[in-house]
């Protein structure tokens, strides 16, 4: 955690812009390939609320896409694996004071960061048990694995914690993301743009809540 | 004076330090309370009888102050942890004690005062004037719309008093961000029709090292404004100037 004490500024003239670039693909990096893939995913496996031969059917269909490997190394591990690294370098070099000053976007600056580690770990254990692991092993993924999985209460419950952590995540980065893109310029747009993000969280995290229980 | 304050107490604990390379320590005072008493009268009263609670005699309390109504920004510091200017803080509407510390996002110097000159040089750096005639006279500058002087007044009143900087998470040792403050004047200075000449240069900070990639919209600068800039709305306009500036330079490169 940094002290909060700032040195002097120094006088050379600013030519580094890795920063500024990194922040912009950080944020296009979380809104369009992941965000996009995220919210694919959930309605994808919303399909299991209607039945696990529908949500077999579908995941074959989605394993059948040709050159699959390649489409999920480039628009998902690798925006995900920079959003991330970038992410948690983002949370060091800051310091939360909700404690002190407890506004409403202060508290959700906190979260952001607190459910992007969630997230992240999550995401990992996710992938692992349903992607590289049965790859590796050769287990088929259908509606009964992720049944199985899921009837331990410690995995259930962390798979609630996650799925909403990422839904939070995801919802809260689109209005800052309008911000950092200078979409929302005033409060009351970006008033606006709270309440409309708020409802996309209802929404994905109620319909996800529900696809979970629904493999109980 | 109503006989019924004359006895009165003001508790109140300041977090001191004797030098800038001292370590810094709690010490209690309390002082006779007035009616409409705000923060710095009560300094004041311990200016007049440097007395801690234990009744010992110490080293008066360091303070800066000087307009004494909310427009120089001399007199910023952490009033019951957060911050804001001793001169319009009315003691009675405190709880007790009134804990008082310095701004430590910038150097402490002795008690509360601090250095706030990164602001100042946050301001060179971004260039906060507008070029005049030089060697030769550059002619009468072009007519400001009474909306756009609006606009632009609210940036005009930017005190640097530091409360901005203060309770920004990302203005800290580990991160090079120049702060909220630096970013309203850029604002400020690319808006007036002849400042924007320099508006590039600006720019050039916004997307640089310590600029606006730093900021993540936690919005506390907007909140704890005493004189009331729409900084985010600043931070806003210029993340699409700078995204824009940044991507129209490369291009033509
Ligand atoms: S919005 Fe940006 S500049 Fe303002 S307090 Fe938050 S991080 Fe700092
Ligand atoms: S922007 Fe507001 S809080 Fe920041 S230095 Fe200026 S007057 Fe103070
Ligand atoms: S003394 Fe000038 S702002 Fe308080």
């Amino acid at each position: 955690m940094p002290s909060n004490t700032v040195t002097q500024l120094n006088y050379t003239a600013s030519t580094r812009k890795s920063r500024f670039v990194l922040s912009r693909l950080h944020s296009l990096a979380g809104l369009l390939p992941l965000g996009i893939f995220m919210v694919e995913h959930l309605l994808s496996n919303a399909l299991a609320i209607f039945g696990a031969e529908r949500y077999n059917e579908h995941i074959a269909m989605l394993q059948a896409i040709p050159f699959l490997p390649l489409f999920e190394i480039t628009l998902i591990a690798i925006p995900l694996l920079f959003h991330a690294i970038y992410g948690i370098y983002l949370s060091f070099i800051s310091k939360p004071n909700a404690n002190v000053y407890k506004y409403q976007r202060n508290i959700y600056f906190m979260l952001q960061r607190v459910t992007g580690i969630i997230t992240l770990i999550f995401v990992i254990y996710h992938v692992w048990s349903f992607r590289l692991g049965p790859l590796l092993s050769g287990t088929e993924v259908s509606h009964s694995l992720v049944s199985e999985h899921l009837a331990n209460p410690f995995i259930f419950v962390f798979y609630i914690t996650g799925v909403i952590s990422a839904i939070f995540h995801f919802s809260n980065g689109i209005t800052t993301g309008l911000i950092t893109w200078g979409i929302t310029a005033g409060p009351a747009s970006q008033r606006v743009a709270r309440k409309i993000c708020t409802g996309v969280f209802v929404i994905l995290a109620g319909m996800a809540v529900v696809s979970l229980f629904s493999f109980l | 004076m109503t006989a019924t304050t004359v006895d009165k107490l003001v508790q109140l604990k300041v977090r001191r330090k004797d030098s800038t390379t001292g370590e810094s320590y709690w010490e209690e005072f309390s002082v006779p309370f007035r009616t409409n008493m705000n923060v710095i009268s009560a300094l004041m009263e311990i200016q007049k009888n440097p007395v801690n609670a234990k009744g010992e005699k110490v080293r008066s309390v360091a303070w800066e102050y000087n307009c004494l109504e909310e427009v120089c920004g001399a007199c910023s510091m952490r009033i019951n942890g957060k911050v804001r200017q001793a001169c319009s803080t009315l003691v009675d509407r405190l709880e007790q004690p009134i804990t008082l510390e310095p701004m430590d996002t910038f150097p402490v110097e002795k008690d509360l005062v601090v250095d706030r000159s990164r602001m100042f040089n946050a301001l060179q750096k971004i260039k906060g004037w507008v070029p005049i005639d030089g060697t030769y006279g550059l002619g009468s500058g072009p007519l400001i719309s009474a909306d756009h002087q609006q606009e632009a007044y609210k940036y005009s009143t930017c005190m640097t008093c530091g409360c901005c900087l203060e309770a920004c998470p990302n203005v800290n040792s580990g991160s090079p961000f120049i702060g909220p403050q630096a970013m309203g004047q850029v604002k400020y200075f690319n808006m007036h029709p002849t400042g924007s000449l320099q508006k590039n240069e600006r720019l050039e900070v916004v997307i640089g090292e310590e600029g606006i990639a730093n900021c993540g919209s936690s919005q506390n600068c907007v909140q704890v404004c005493p004189k009331g800039i729409p900084l985010t709305t600043a931070i806003a306009e210029l993340n699409r100037d700078g995204n824009r500036y940044a991507l129209w330079s490369w291009l033509k490169k």
